[in-house]
């Protein structure tokens, strides 16, 4: 399947994004914040879908309005806490309007369900160059500030009193997540972002109590996840979005160790 | 030399006073026990000594310097989310090493060996490889206590380190730290809402209420005179076999602050 030129284009673009997918998502769950790498995506698809009204490339609206989104919720920070409604609100508000960009403009059905639903196997060389160097510039970003990021996620009354700021990482980290979000929108659409981002993560989580082979565990499952999307994607013809959710949501199974707990369960007392 | 000293200090949170003209010597060595009910300015305290609330008046020495310059060992009263992490709680006690700084979390060499000596300190490197949530919470504010440690201070500051914890486990808690205190020579301020647990223990009392403080030993600072005018009402106080029951004239105020907060 490497002889074509689109599929070794997926493999490449699949390992850059989900390189920054699993560590992005590590300290996503770390934080607790699962669900607003969620919220960021749905955010964006209005950007997208307008970018494409302006005669813009769709992933650079997607962009602008994912970091416009992390900011908006980095600043607000513990307010948004027991706002789910609200949030919520957002969310289906951003989806309406993407509806409408979309219905504004007509020629593009095809359009819709590859932001929703994710078109791996169609990135062109130049997104996937724009995918490396963003990838490159995120997890760069992340190792600068992983080390008061950790002190603050673990330790937020500590690190607020040894003078780390808490909103500034906050924000930093969440402008951080939403150009990992923007990218796995490529591979997986704004709506499976989650089984990207947060199913590794959350299995690695479950695995291993140490962080650095966490972040390391997350990282490798997200990349095998998406390869053997992909990969299976071509041998069955069923879309690879189908195959890296179906995967995700079988690894993060697997963590609860189902085998062991049914062995234990037959144990007599 | 004195650890900490109040000079006529006044301390308010916003508009808010909590504090006024607090005079008080903390000895280098001491292990005082700070008390005072609920909004008492315990807390309030332990921030303007950090460094992090300037007194609206008066002067805070700690160790002769003005706050900020030393940098005490903190153990905060909230911790969010802690008890619930998957994570070792060496992970955790090593985010405290230098965490301000930007970069990679690497220890180095350094502060592995840092790390390793505050756990063992305490007596919780095996401890440190469980993960959080597994953890009591007795074994939890141990690993916390080995994080406080980090960087050696010569002065330690615990938040109600006892909160929420079984009698067994405090007691046990506030003899490792009293161990602690003592094979390091260090400074202790403890805040807490039972005087039993630390009867004995500590050298002597900070006792707060209605803006004021009063500092002494606990036969000098826990009588009914003290307290009474502390609390502005009429409080008794009994000694029951070396135990101190605090009693207001309207029921007993020790255990109510205490059930309310736990």
């Amino acid at each position: 399947m490497l002889e074509y030129d689109f599929m070794r284009t997926a493999f490449e673009a699949g390992t850059a994004v989900s390189i920054v997918a699993g560590a992005v998502g590590y300290f996503l769950v770390l934080r607790n914040l699962a669900f607003a790498g969620h919220a960021l995506s749905h955010v964006g698809f209005a950007g997208a879908t307008g970018a494409v009204l302006l005669g813009v490339t769709p992933f650079w609206g997607l962009l602008a309005f994912t970091v416009a989104g992390g900011i908006g919720m980095g600043l607000l920070g513990d307010q948004l806490r027991g706002r789910d409604i609200a949030v919520g609100i957002i969310l289906s508000l951003s989806l309406g309007l993407g509806v409408l960009f979309l219905h504004l403009y007509t020629s593009y059905a095809t359009q819709a369900t590859a932001l929703l639903f994710g078109n791996v196997l169609g990135v062109s060389a130049e997104s996937l160059r724009d995918l490396c160097v963003l990838g490159v510039v995120t997890l760069g970003a992340l190792v600068v500030i992983s080390r008061p990021l950790i002190f603050a996620t673990l330790d937020p009354e500590l690190a607020a009193a040894k003078g780390v700021s808490l909103r500034r990482i906050a924000v930093l980290f969440l402008v951080i997540v939403a150009v990992a979000v923007a990218e796995a929108v490529q591979i997986v659409g704004i709506l499976l972002v989650f089984a990207l981002m947060v199913g590794p993560a959350a299995a690695a989580l479950r695995w291993t109590t140490r962080l650095r082979s966490g972040v390391a565990l997350a990282v490798a499952l997200a990349v095998i996840e998406t390869w053997a999307g992909i990969a299976l994607a071509y041998i069955t013809d069923w879309p690879p979005s189908f195959w890296i959710t179906f995967l995700s949501a079988a690894v993060y199974g697997a963590s609860y160790r189902p085998l062991a707990l049914l062995a234990g369960a037959r144990e007599p007392a | 030399m004195s650890a900490v000293e109040f000079r006529s200090v006044a301390l308010a949170r916003g508009p808010r006073p909590i504090l006024s003209r607090i005079d008080a010597r903390i000895q280098a060595g001491e292990f005082i026990g700070v008390f005072g009910p609920n909004g008492a300015g315990k807390t309030t305290l332990l921030h303007a000594i950090l460094g992090l609330l300037p007194p609206a008046s008066g002067t805070i020495r700690v160790f002769g310097k003005p706050p900020g310059t030393e940098r005490p060992g903190y153990l905060p009263q909230k911790r969010s989310g802690i008890s619930d992490l998957r994570l070792r709680g060496w992970d955790l006690v090593a985010s405290a090493y230098e965490g301000h700084r930007w970069g990679p979390p690497l220890l180095g060499a350094r502060g592995r060996g840092e790390v390793a000596w505050a756990l063992e300190t305490v007596d919780a490197t095996e401890l440190a490889e469980r993960p959080l949530s597994e953890l009591s919470g007795g074994e939890r504010q141990r690993v916390l206590l080995a994080q406080a440690l980090l960087g050696k201070p010569r002065l330690l500051l615990l938040d109600e380190p006892l909160i929420g914890l079984d009698p067994r486990y405090q007691q046990s808690v506030v003899e490792l730290i009293k161990q602690v205190q003592r094979t390091l020579g260090i400074t202790v301020l403890l805040t807490a809402h039972e005087l039993n647990p630390l009867i004995g223990l500590m050298d002597r009392v900070l006792y707060l209420g209605h803006g004021h403080a009063a500092l002494g030993t606990t036969d000098e600072v826990i009588t009914s005179e003290v307290l009474s005018r502390l609390y502005d009402a009429p409080i008794e106080v009994l000694r029951l076999n070396g135990r101190v029951v605090v009693v207001a004239a309207h029921g007993e105020v020790e255990t109510e602050a205490h059930r309310h907060d736990a």
